[in-house]
């Protein structure tokens, strides 16, 4: 397959897998954490780096899992002994973030783990990336990477998505009935810390955050049925993800810097103009209103 | 320790140390207002958001004039700030949302002029991606005068308005009843708060500017219960981090300035949650142990009784 098809199949993978994971933050008013999960997940990355001295994607995607996690406990602590969440979220992700970047900078300042990478991503080097798995053709890292995590996330999805669906709606109600509500807690943030880490070498830690919500973000405006949602906001990821290549290579700039903005132009309009919810609709039913009465 | 007192002679360094104090001292004063209102997560946006502005700046003037940076940083700060105000009072998205998808949308935005900046001739040298996590080293004189002097302003201003800020933390209601102008006061705080991420991300970078604003404040709630003292807690707290972060940083080569600035900070707070008196956890402890011995007495006497 050609350079150009990978690039946008994996970016495509991206945005999906993203997409669908960011409906859940957003109706659980999550969204914080998975930005501060974004940034810890490289110190989990650095550690895994350091422990291992290599670069192999498994203890990497495990490094993220578990600081991912660790990031969310620690929150879940800080603002059970009283501090307001927001405040938490913010002391404990610039910490564990600070460390990632120092441990970078003063131990493996001489590989291809660099800064500007792990926040960046570079998604132009990823289709040289190859990896032999089996009888298969040599295949992309990024991309078995992104499509076993889709794989599993879709997985827990649909064999929870009852679950998942009383828990984001409705949490009392959920604990009423009997459904482990902090395990779902928990496992949702396991699901976001792999897919940060296998979206992390094409779209890098922060912009990973506009992949999350963005399009989460844009189907909210235009549904409320969580199916629809789901299926919006996995279009969109990948829409953000196509454009976003395009834009980037006739302005020649950064591939995920673009499919950030592309995500958030979609957002744009979809506020301006969406059917129901949009602000341009809204103005329109208060003057019918005016007139009328 | 020759080494520290070696540094300490010299004049840059010197005025570095006295910038980094000041910022520190403005954005504990800021940053515990800001965490009052909850508004602290808006710190973390304003940063990231401040990004495309300076690129916008530089590609525009295509020179790196302190000045000039931080203008485009406060008008897109400022945008920002309003984008996430605009979302949230038009439309079913709640803030956390709305704050993390103009954070990430921004800064996505300005890592595409990022590079069209490293692409411009002049770009490569501009040392723009300083910004990212902050290089307080490269600071020179008339930078860090203007940062100290921009800090010291805003530390005045927040001074004197300072029992109008507190009416309307507290009570929003009674400060539009007492005839405040509520909406330009909540503008006005806003500005402040943007003005001093803005004039910190050259030393403390971007993405960690938020840590500035919200670990000394916190820090600080644990110490005190009354506003006044609470500032001037977080502003030392702010003030020692910024010092001792730069310190450390200027120790090694190329180390970045921000990331030890929030590791100190975090420090402080860790110090803080533990041995604060009364609100601290060990302190908390020692209560709780002290009130189950008395129970534990009061108990066995009814039980003799």
């Amino acid at each position: 397959m050609s350079y150009e098809a990978w690039i946008l199949i994996i970016g495509s993978l991206a945005g999906v897998t993203c997409g669908i994971i960011g409906c859940f933050l957003i109706l659980r008013r999550l969204s914080m954490l998975a930005d501060a999960i974004s940034h810890t997940v490289l110190l989990g990355i650095v550690l895994a780096f350091l422990i291992s001295q290599s670069m192999n994607g498994m203890y990497m995607l495990i490094g993220a899992a578990v600081v991912g996690v660790l990031t969310a406990v620690f929150v879940q602590l800080l603002s059970s002994s009283g501090i307001q969440e927001d405040a938490s979220i913010g002391v404990v992700f610039t910490f564990l973030f600070a460390i990632g970047v120092i441990l970078i900078t003063v131990f493996a300042d001489n590989v291809h783990l660099d800064v500007d990478h792990a926040l960046m991503g570079e998604i132009a080097f990823v289709p040289f990336d190859l990896v032999q798995l089996g009888f298969l053709p040599p295949l992309p890292k990024a991309f078995l990477m992104l499509s076993a995590v889709l794989i599993t996330n879709l997985l827990i999805i649909v064999l929870f998505y009852k679950e998942f669906k009383i828990t984001s709606f409705d949490p009392q109600m959920a604990a009423a009935i009997g459904i482990p509500v902090l395990f779902i807690h928990y496992l949702l943030m396991g699901m976001v810390s792999i897919t940060t880490v296998a979206s992390f070498d094409s779209v890098g830690a922060i912009l990973v955050v506009a992949m999350l919500i963005a399009p989460g973000a844009s189907a909210y405006l235009l549904t409320n049925k969580l199916t629809i949602m789901l299926l919006l906001s996995a279009v969109f990821g990948i829409a953000s993800a196509v454009l976003g290549y395009y834009t980037a290579s006739f302005l020649d700039a950064s591939i995920s810097g673009s499919m950030a903005s592309v995500n958030g132009i979609i957002f744009a309009l979809v506020f301006l103009f969406s059917p129901s919810k949009g602000l341009i609709s809204k103005k329109f039913t208060f003057k019918k209103l005016n007139t009328e009465s | 320790m020759s080494d520290l007192l070696m540094m300490l002679g010299d004049a840059n360094t010197r005025w570095v140390l006295v910038g980094t104090m000041l910022l520190g001292l403005a954005s504990g004063v800021l940053g515990s207002f800001a965490l009052l209102r909850k508004q602290s997560l808006i710190g973390d946006a304003v940063a990231h958001a401040a990004l495309p502005g300076i690129c916008i700046a530089f590609l525009f003037t295509g020179e790196k004039s302190l000045i000039v940076l931080l203008i485009g940083a406060t008008t897109t700060g400022l945008l920002a700030a309003y984008c996430i105000q605009l979302i949230v009072s038009s439309s079913i998205i709640k803030e956390d949302t709305a704050i993390c998808l103009i954070l990430s949308v921004f800064f996505g935005f300005g890592i595409v002029l990022l590079t069209k900046v490293q692409q411009m001739p002049s770009g490569n040298k501009s040392g723009l991606d300083a910004f990212i996590f902050g290089q307080a080293a490269s600071l020179v004189g008339s930078d860090v005068k203007l940062m100290a002097g921009a800090a010291a302003i805003l530390i005045i201003i927040t001074m004197l308005l300072f029992k109008e800020f507190k009416v309307l933390t507290f009570d929003p209601e009674f400060a539009k009843g007492l005839g405040l102008p509520t909406g330009f006061l909540n503008f006005l705080f806003l500005s402040l708060l943007v003005a001093v991420v803005v004039i910190g991300i050259q030393a403390v970078g971007v993405i960690l500017m938020a840590a500035l604003l919200i670990t000394p404040a916190i820090a600080a709630r644990y110490w005190t219960n009354s506003l006044s003292k609470m500032i001037i807690i977080s502003g030392i707290f702010g003030a020692i981090s910024g010092v001792v972060g730069t310190l450390i940083s200027t120790f090694g080569q190329g180390l970045p300035t921000g990331p030890f600035i929030v590791v100190t900070a975090t420090f402080i707070f860790l110090v803080s949650m533990l041995f604060a008196p009364e609100r601290g956890i060990i302190a908390k402890k020692i209560k709780q142990n002290i009130y189950h011995k008395q129970l534990n007495k009061a108990g066995a006497k009814e039980g003799m009784s």
